[in-house]
């Protein structure tokens, strides 16, 4: 592997704001002159005169500005992506197309039923495309992301445990699940205990059975879990949780793992949610729209959030009177373009296409962590899944970290994995290469990560400063944070350019 | 496979190389009895050609504006988007990249996002804005768990009933399990406003927040001033909801009525409808609150070199650090729609967001007086409006079938929400519907 390429240039160089450019009167924005027949229909005291900053810019010059600015973003398209957890795999253009077709970019959702029978349709047929992968019996695809669905699935298993007499306290969570489960929790009104996984890095029975009691109304798994591993006790678990009256709740972020290997509703697993922007292609967008369906078993499909899709005599109705549901959660029918673009590629896929997809992504994590073994520590010798995690320790000795890692990965260009995450494993870097890459990019990575663990040995400043390449250089976020600056105004930005000139004179 | 790449030679040398000689013996340490009916029935894969085609006739068994009039709002706007803002989100380096974590790769995103806060800012009125939250139904619900977080020890949340229906039901939904909340119901008046005489009586000092639309869900322009001063009168928070934030452009902006939090949908802002999702939630505040914000914060800082740069900044609120201690569940910001409305935002720019305000407001009222004028139809409410209004359409259920004929969806039927409401209307009209069109409505209520 030569060195990455020194220095940045002009052309990765960061616009100005879009408010320090563009000139008075200036917009991109034409509509001919129509008569205005009724004379200031709104009084003057509902009324403003202008709108003070907003910007004033041609379409070219609006065009260019945002041109520019995608130049400076790291992407599925131009980098590789290996973010343990995140499942940055290749988002399929054919689900581009298809979701800006007007037949289901134009829907208004209040339309009667009858006039989007096919958006009916689409949504009945996903919810149970699913229910089938995932081995549940009814699904909701009303959360708008994964953490939606965790909030809407904590609160159908408190919704049945009260109408069963007591919603109980607490939710069991396991040191290694991702933080969006306790926080889920909270907003449920539910208490967080938290159980530590066996130094094997999953969870035992044994650990459960001592937490478990009829205070108890879930615990909450992830399986694989965010380590990469299967969580084999995950059976005899859900026996010691169904045994005093709780339920399974499965994070299933991991899905991308399991489609064909092994279905979470044949583990015991009673409420799950599905991340649609993860296993199913939908593109991340810089941090969402996604979407988070649910699934249930069969005894809770009557608590599942309105509307429900259902068909009758071959139509497609959409039911809000559910008496027992746990109400709603997001307006109208959820991210449908999200669902658009996910039936697309089930679709595409097939049964064949998905189970091939979760075991390319098991062999192509597996092929990595091989060729990684060794220049770095892994946290768990089990067999991975879908991601593996290793960590800084063989680099500390030379005072180089797992941030350090990461930023001098930039400058070979490759996004870097999830880094400190799952917390349970100090300096973790969280590996999930997903199918859709060949076995030259796994190779030019593995290289990569080989020559920064030798750079760590031999010329660890080089490390430690990194990245050296990108646009910009490492960012205070102490500061950021100490006095947030959280928009543009303008008397600020002056005065703060003034004060920078200053200091360097 | 489509989108793996593997070739059986790949299979074969990544197999050895990891000392396996099946792909099955990947996953043979699961137990048996859970991967032996993991089998997956669905319909086998199609060709680009056939999912095409496919898609293509679902599609086409939904009416769109492209085939029918559409007068339908409530919450969700057909609006004109520039071609620049699809060019600009369609751009994979900001639709296939993840949230920005890694800041040194992300300027674009971060920049973007930073930008964002402020147009949203600047269009509210308001001091603060976040990155964004899912929908505006999620965001007046963390509306109101951030003002019950800072009002500690009050109870009532008031919940105006112009306030759009399914944003209060999720704001019940959400509020349902956590102790000591009650929601109250404040009517409306005859104008189509919050009652403000009822609200002020029934308002204590347990009062932690009013929530009122601005324009509320029958179109009304609310006066907000004697509902901020009851507000005042007793510390409560008045937080505003806006669905049509295009109507923002013109309208004077809830930061200027003294609004404490502002949150609405964004969809109106450069987002195709798309069934009602995927748009964004915008929720903006005083910077006083900015430490018990939910969701996603861009801010600006330098990099070791001194140039300006932006980060994800005051994550310490965040699940992913603070866990079951954070101010939200919240992990994504509908980041690309966010970008969407800040191209909408930048490309019409001051003159053209108030251009096209006003577009609506003239066709919408010229629509209304129409509707009452010629057809006949009398209205609801008396209040301003901007580019909604109530009708009462006299055996309304019975009648629909002749819009239908004529490829009409005159408006959204309130009756399913309001009892009070039977055979009103919810109209809205918005720039794109051309004159022509107006005409036929009024052609079609006019006979009976």
């Amino acid at each position: 592997m030569s060195e990455p390429a020194p220095g940045t240039n002009r052309l990765r160089s960061a616009p100005p704001l879009i408010f320090e450019s563009g000139s008075p009167g200036r917009s991109g924005f034409f509509w001919p002159e129509e008569e205005a027949k009724i004379k200031d229909p709104i009084p003057g005291g509902f009324l403003r005169n202008d709108i003070p900053g907003f910007p004033e810019l041609g379409e070219l010059e609006v065009l260019r500005h945002f041109t520019r600015l995608s130049h400076l973003n790291f992407a599925i398209e131009s980098q590789f992506y290996p973010l343990g957890s995140c499942t940055m795999k290749y988002n399929p253009k054919v689900n581009e197309v298809v979701a800006r077709l007007p037949g289901f970019s134009l829907l208004h959702p209040l339309a009667p039923p009858e006039l989007i029978q096919g958006a009916l349709e689409l949504l009945h047929d996903l919810e149970r495309w699913l229910a089938e992968i995932s081995g549940m019996d009814h699904v909701t695809l009303q959360p708008a992301a994964g953490a939606q669905g965790e909030l809407t699935g904590l609160m159908v298993i408190r919704a049945y445990l009260a109408g069963r007499g007591n919603p109980r306290r607490k939710i069991v969570v396991p040191d290694t699940a991702h933080g969006t489960n306790p926080a889920s929790s909270t907003l449920c009104g539910y208490d967080v205990i938290q159980i530590s996984s066996n130094e094997r890095g999953i969870i035992d029975a044994g650990k459960v059975e001592e937490v478990m009691n009829e205070d108890v109304a879930a615990l909450m798994i992830t399986n694989p879990n965010t380590l990469g591993l299967f969580e084999k006790n995950i059976q005899a678990i859900a026996d010691m949780v169904h045994k005093k009256g709780g339920l399974v709740y499965l994070d299933g972020a991991n899905l991308n793992a399991l489609m064909g290997i092994a279905k979470p509703g044949e583990m015991g697993v009673d409420v799950l949610h599905i991340n649609l922007h993860k296993t199913f292609s939908t593109p991340h967008g810089g941090g969402g729209p996604g979407a988070g369906p649910v699934g249930v078993k069969a005894f809770l499909g009557d608590y599942l959030p309105v509307p429900r899709i259902v068909r009758k005599d071959g139509r497609f109705e959409v039911e809000e009177n559910c008496p027992s549901s746990v109400g709603r959660v997001r307006s109208f029918f959820g991210n449908f373009g999200i669902l658009v673009r996910a039936y697309t590629y089930m679709i595409s896929l097939g049964s064949d296409g998905l189970e091939e997809t979760s075991r390319m992504a098991l062999l192509n994590a597996n092929y990595l962590r091989k060729k990684l073994e060794g220049a770095y520590h892994l946290a768990y010798t089990a067999p991975c899944m879908h991601e593996c995690v290793f960590t800084d320790r063989l680099q500390q000795k030379h005072g180089v970290t797992t941030l350090d890692i990461a930023k001098r990965l930039l400058d070979y260009g490759f996004h870097p994995p999830t880094i400190y995450f799952p917390l349970v494993v100090p300096g973790a870097l969280m590996i999930e290469p997903t199918e859709t890459e060949s076995r030259e990019t796994l190779d030019a990575f593995a290289e990569a990560m080989i020559s920064i663990a030798r750079e760590a040995k031999e010329n660890p400043t080089l490390v430690k400063t990194a990245p050296h390449s990108t646009p910009v250089s490492r960012l205070d976020e102490a500061r950021a944070a100490r006095k947030p600056v959280l928009r543009w105004e303008r008397a600020k930005t002056e005065s703060a350019q003034l004060s920078a000139i200053s200091k360097k004179s | 496979m489509r989108y793996t790449p593997h070739t059986p030679t790949d299979k074969e040398q990544m197999l050895r190389a990891i000392g396996l000689n099946r792909v099955e013996e990947l996953f043979n340490h699961i137990p048996s009895s859970l991967t032996e009916r993991s089998k997956i029935s669905l319909p086998s894969g199609l060709s680009e050609v056939e999912v095409k085609k496919t898609m293509g006739s679902l599609a086409a068994k939904n009416a769109t504006p492209q085939d029918w009039h559409f007068f339908l709002g409530g919450g969700i706007y057909h609006h004109f988007i520039p071609s620049v803002v699809d060019a600009i989100i369609s751009r994979s380096e900001f639709s296939t990249s993840y949230t920005p974590y890694q800041p040194e790769v992300s300027q674009g995103t971060l920049q973007a996002i930073y930008e964002f806060q402020t147009l949203i800012c600047q269009l509210t009125g308001m001091e603060v804005g976040n990155a964004g939250l899912y929908d505006g139904a999620s965001a007046a619900a963390e509306a109101v768990l951030m003002a019950r977080r800072i009002q500690e020890g009050r109870r009532r949340v008031f919940l105006s009933r112009s306030l759009h229906p399914q944003y209060r039901s999720v704001i019940a939904t959400y509020l349902k399990n956590l102790a000591g909340v009650e929601l109250m119901e404040v009517p409306f008046t005859k104008q189509g406003g919050t009652d403000v005489e009822f609200l002020s009586r029934a308002m204590d000092e347990k009062a932690i927040c009013v929530v009122v639309g601005y324009p509320n869900f029958f179109g009304i322009i609310e006066d907000l001033t004697p509902i901020q001063e009851a507000c005042a009168r007793i510390g409560s928070f008045l937080v505003t909801v806006t669905t049509e934030p295009l109507s923002l452009a013109l309208l004077k902006p809830p930061g200027d009525w003294g609004a404490d939090i502002a949150v609405g949908e964004g969809q109106s802002l450069g987002i195709p409808m798309n069934l009602g999702g995927p748009g964004f939630g915008f929720f903006t505040c005083r910077k006083k609150f900015v430490r018990s914000m939910p969701g996603r914060l861009v801010g600006e800082t330098v990099d070791s070199e001194g140039r300006r740069g932006f980060v994800l900044t005051l994550s310490t609120r965040e699940q992913h650090i603070r866990r079951e201690k954070a101010t939200s569940n919240i992990c994504t910001n509908q980041s690309l729609c966010a970008l969407a409305a800040a191209a909408f935002m930048a490309t019409l720019g001051k003159s053209g967001m108030r251009r096209l305000a006003e577009v609506n407001i003239s066709r919408a009222h010229e629509a209304k007086n129409r509707l009452v004028d010629e057809a006949g139809l009398n209205p609801v409410f008396s209040g301003s409006f901007f580019n909604e209004f109530v009708l009462r359409v006299e055996g309304l259920p019975q009648r629909l079938g002749r819009f239908t004929a004529e490829r009409i969806i005159p408006g959204v039927p309130l009756a399913r929400w309001y009892s009070e409401l039977q055979d009103s209307l919810l109209v809205c009209v918005t720039e794109m519907n051309p004159k022509e069109e107006i005409e036929r409505l009024v052609r079609t209520c006019s006979g009976n």
